[in-house]
């Protein structure tokens, strides 16, 4: 079939892990956010959800690291914190291994990517689908995107990671949908932690909703670090999703800095 | 310096309860088994989350050995920025500093 849906959203473990520190309204309101996109992408009707994430050495170490890795599993297991510290219960969560081969074998054609028959869910997939897919009922296909452990992918790459992956959803009868889902500018697990620059996460979501390639591109990654943090670098999943979504507009329906959550909290939908 | 072999044993005991249980009853049983120095290894027995940090060890991997070893949240905040001020900067990774002040 094609895309059906294509959206970004904020990831970090205190969003369910703190939740309970948060101001009520800053809490009410971004879970309702969440909840709203999850209407909005059941509207869709998918059969898959593609979620690329930067995941956090749950899977992948120094050892052998992957920039780009696919999910080609039967079922994945997460989170893989303590779920009392996370507040997400450990579940099994529904794979389809033939859908993503085939999609990984359409990728390879422009861009090489490893892929996974395991994998343990971090965060960084277990809080979106916490909220997006709370019944664990949609097959998932994750996907990670080194940006933890540099060298990092460029962020060219990251865009044209994207625009593959939409190649590969065109060629497949399945209705997919892809989530990417990364912090904008933050300092999770530094002192820092709960710093957050507005300004900066502001310009870059104005780019990322007008899906201005040269723009989100133009970012090297000493200035990320700079003014966005180590935690900056996770642009590159919502570059993959704009490369995803090539010369469509999206839209950010809530932006709120919530330093408990040590996130600017985000949730954007593409308008396809 | 072995920052290399401090993550991966914290990485490996962040996805494995079995080991973490292990770890937890003896640590020296687990420790052996990875290259470290005197300076690590003191580190990770105390622990000493602070000094952990001040080592480079990422704290994607760092929160979860501050959690495992019962540091609630803003006790494990709290312990990287008393070993900025008691060690100073960050000696290597991403986090590496000049300045004194963490990561900004
Ligand atoms: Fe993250």
């Amino acid at each position: 079939m094609s895309l059906v849906f294509a959206g970004v959203c904020s990831h970090a473990p205190g969003i369910t892990g703190r939740a309970h520190m948060a101001d009520p309204d800053d809490k009410a309101t971004f879970h309702a956010a969440f909840d709203e996109m999850r209407v909005a992408l059941e509207a869709t009707k998918p059969d898959a959800l593609i979620v690329i994430a930067a995941e956090h050495f749950a899977n992948f170490f120094m050892d052998n690291m992957p920039a780009y890795c696919m999910g080609m599993g039967q079922e994945y297991h997460g989170p893989i914190e303590d779920p009392d510290w996370l507040g997400i219960a450990r579940t099994t969560i529904p794979g389809n291994p033939d859908l993503s081969q085939r999609i990984i074998q359409t990728v390879q054609q422009d861009v090489d990517l490893a892929y996974a028959e395991e994998w343990k869910f971090d965060h960084g997939i277990s809080v979106p689908l916490n909220f997006l897919t709370p019944r664990y009922d949609l097959d998932i296909i994750p996907v990670n995107i080194n940006c933890q452990g540099p060298p990092l992918t460029p962020l060219h790459r990251a865009w044209k990671f994207g625009e593959a992956l939409r190649k590969a959803c065109d060629a497949v009868p399945e209705r997919i949908a892809i989530v990417g889902t990364g912090g904008i500018s933050h300092w999770p697990a530094t002192p820092d932690s709960g710093k957050i620059n507005v300004a900066w996460d502001k310009a870059f979501l104005d780019e990322w909703q007008a899906n201005d390639k040269d723009a989100m591109l133009r970012y090297t990654d000493a200035e990320t670090l700079r003014d966005a943090g180590q935690g900056g670098f996770e642009i590159r999943t919502f570059i993959a999703v704009s490369g995803a979504t090539a010369g469509s507009t999206a839209k950010v329906h809530y932006y709120r800095p919530i330093p408990i959550f040590a996130v600017g909290c985000t949730v954007g939908i593409v308008e396809l | 310096m072995s920052l290399y072999y401090t993550q991966k044993l914290l990485y490996n005991l962040n996805r494995d309860p079995a080991l973490q249980a292990a770890y937890l009853a003896d640590k020296d049983s687990v420790l052996k088994n990875y290259t470290l120095d005197e300076e690590e290894l003191a580190a990770l027995k105390k622990p000493d989350i602070g000094m952990l940090y001040i080592l480079g060890v990422n704290g994607q991997i760092l929160m979860h050995y501050a959690a495992m070893c019962g540091y609630a949240w803003p006790e494990y905040i709290q312990a990287m920025r008393d070993g900025l001020a008691k060690h100073g900067n960050v000696r290597a990774g991403i986090y590496a500093t000049t300045d004194g002040k963490g990561a900004i």
